[in-house]
């Protein structure tokens, strides 16, 4: 099947990926430290940072896109920011495309990592601490490896939320081939063409197998470390 | 080998009261659930901070609110075996016998690891993962773990408390043997007499958050109940 694919589709196909994965990659750590805020922190401004968080899960993602625009597009307050200190440009880039998918992806990687540090059992981290662990240690030796089928969790939901991201990210940095046009926004192109639909329908085929693949190594390896961490 | 407790302060609302010494290798803390004891440990670990309190250990104050000292948890070299074992799931009882250890600097580490294995007959559960062990050997392996981190004082929390009689006659050789080898003072919270007159020197009598008697297990006229 892959053979039959043209060079436009596997660039979209290629797109997709590394704009998931760097989507993924880069939003994991802010996720951890958001997800430890809203799972243990006491502070003022907690709720507003909690809808902050799950605000795109709810505003339609043209919205979002349109929102991006005008914040990091070549004259939004951040996106000058950005590109004058750190040289990052967003607008009609696939650094666009991974910020749109990035902040889509962001409320279900939190609430898996939330959760799972809620479940975390607070008096073995007592315990650490009576054995000298300072706070940091304790976190490192005993918190992070208890959340981490969260933190896989949450991330591979967000990488398959990344890879199937469309409304934020067309109205954001548009459909530019070999530059913005990921697996989803292909497809939508060639539904758009006449004679386009052979193409959209084996697009969706990948589109399927990454997805599902995505999700069962998730459960599998979540699986292994459950069983690391419960069983013998 | 001294403590020195005092400790004043308003859980909820309970009230603690609480002022003892003792230089004995196993000082008993006694009374109803309810009373107090483990609240005295946490203030004694660290994990509880009195509104007003002292603690000395060996001449190191841990704790004086007069003078504004406290002293975090992790600083204080307090081994505390909870009552409920509290091991870490994600590590094999080697990895969890060897974790205060890390963190202990060389020139402190007086507790060997195969003395502490020997003593608590821990060899063959070494390579075993926490799930697969006993309620007696839970506790043995936490016993074990807070003293590889060669503790300055070592707290103990009921630790039979969980365990059937026959598990609790198989844990208290290991308690007796650790009292009279090991180079530590023991604090033991209980609320059963025969073990605090099995095991103590010295006993603190508690009674609904206040301390009510404390001297030598010997000499004390205490009424259990």
């Amino acid at each position: 099947m892959f053979a039959s694919l043209t060079p436009e589709e596997l660039t979209a196909i290629k797109l997709s990926l590394r704009v998931a994965i760097v989507a993924t990659a880069a939003s994991l750590p802010i996720g951890i430290l958001v997800g430890l805020a809203l799972a243990r922190g006491r502070f003022f401004g907690r709720s507003l940072l909690n809808a902050l968080v799950l605000v795109p899960l709810v505003l339609p993602p043209v919205v979002t896109g349109y929102v991006l625009l005008l914040t990091f597009g070549r004259y939004g307050p951040l996106g000058r920011w950005f590109a004058e200190h750190l040289g990052i440009v967003f607008a009609f880039r696939w650094t666009g495309a991974a910020l749109a998918c990035a902040i889509m992806g962001f409320p279900l990687m939190v609430r898996a990592i939330r959760l799972s540090i809620e479940a975390v059992d607070r008096k073995l981290e007592q315990a650490a601490s009576t054995l000298g662990a300072n706070r940091l240690w304790v976190f490192t030796t005993v918190t992070l490896p208890l959340i981490a089928p969260g933190i896989f969790a949450g991330a591979i939901l967000a990488f398959a939320r990344a890879m199937g991201e469309f409304g934020a990210t067309i109205t954001f940095v548009s459909n530019i081939p070999g530059e913005t046009q990921t697996l989803p926004t292909l497809i939508y192109t060639f539904t758009q063409v006449p004679g386009g639909d052979a193409a959209a329908l084996r697009l969706t085929y990948v589109s399927l197998v990454i997805s599902l693949g995505a999700v069962l190594a998730s459960e599998a390896i979540a699986q292994r470390v459950s069983r690391r961490l419960h069983a013998i | 080998m001294s403590i020195e407790v005092f400790a004043e302060t308003t859980l909820g609302d309970f009230r603690l009261e609480t002022s003892f010494k003792s230089d004995s290798r196993l000082t008993a803390i006694f009374g109803p659930s309810g009373s107090g004891k483990t609240s005295i440990l946490n203030i004694i670990a660290g994990l509880l901070r009195p509104e007003r309190g002292r603690v000395v250990v060996d001449g190191t104050v841990l704790l004086d609110t007069a003078a504004q000292i406290f002293l975090p948890t992790h600083c204080r070299r307090i081994g505390y075996v909870f009552q409920e074992s509290r091991l870490f799931p994600h590590l094999s009882v080697k990895g969890n016998l060897l974790y205060g250890r890390f963190f202990t600097p060389r020139p402190r580490r007086y507790a060997r690891v195969d003395e502490v294995v020997d003593l608590l007959d821990l060899g063959p559960l070494l390579e075993r993962g926490t799930n697969a062990l006993s309620g007696g050997e839970r506790q043995r392996v936490a016993i074990g773990r807070a003293l590889l981190a060669s503790p300055r004082l070592l707290l103990m929390d009921e630790p039979l408390s969980s365990l059937d009689d026959r598990r609790k006659q198989e844990v208290m050789p290991f308690l007796e043997r650790l009292r009279d080898q090991a180079r530590v003072p023991i604090v033991y919270v209980s609320h059963v007499s025969s073990e605090i007159e099995r095991l103590s020197e010295t006993v603190v009598l508690m009674s609904e958050g206040k301390t009510v008697a404390a001297g030598r297990t010997s000499e004390m006229k205490w009424n259990p109940r």
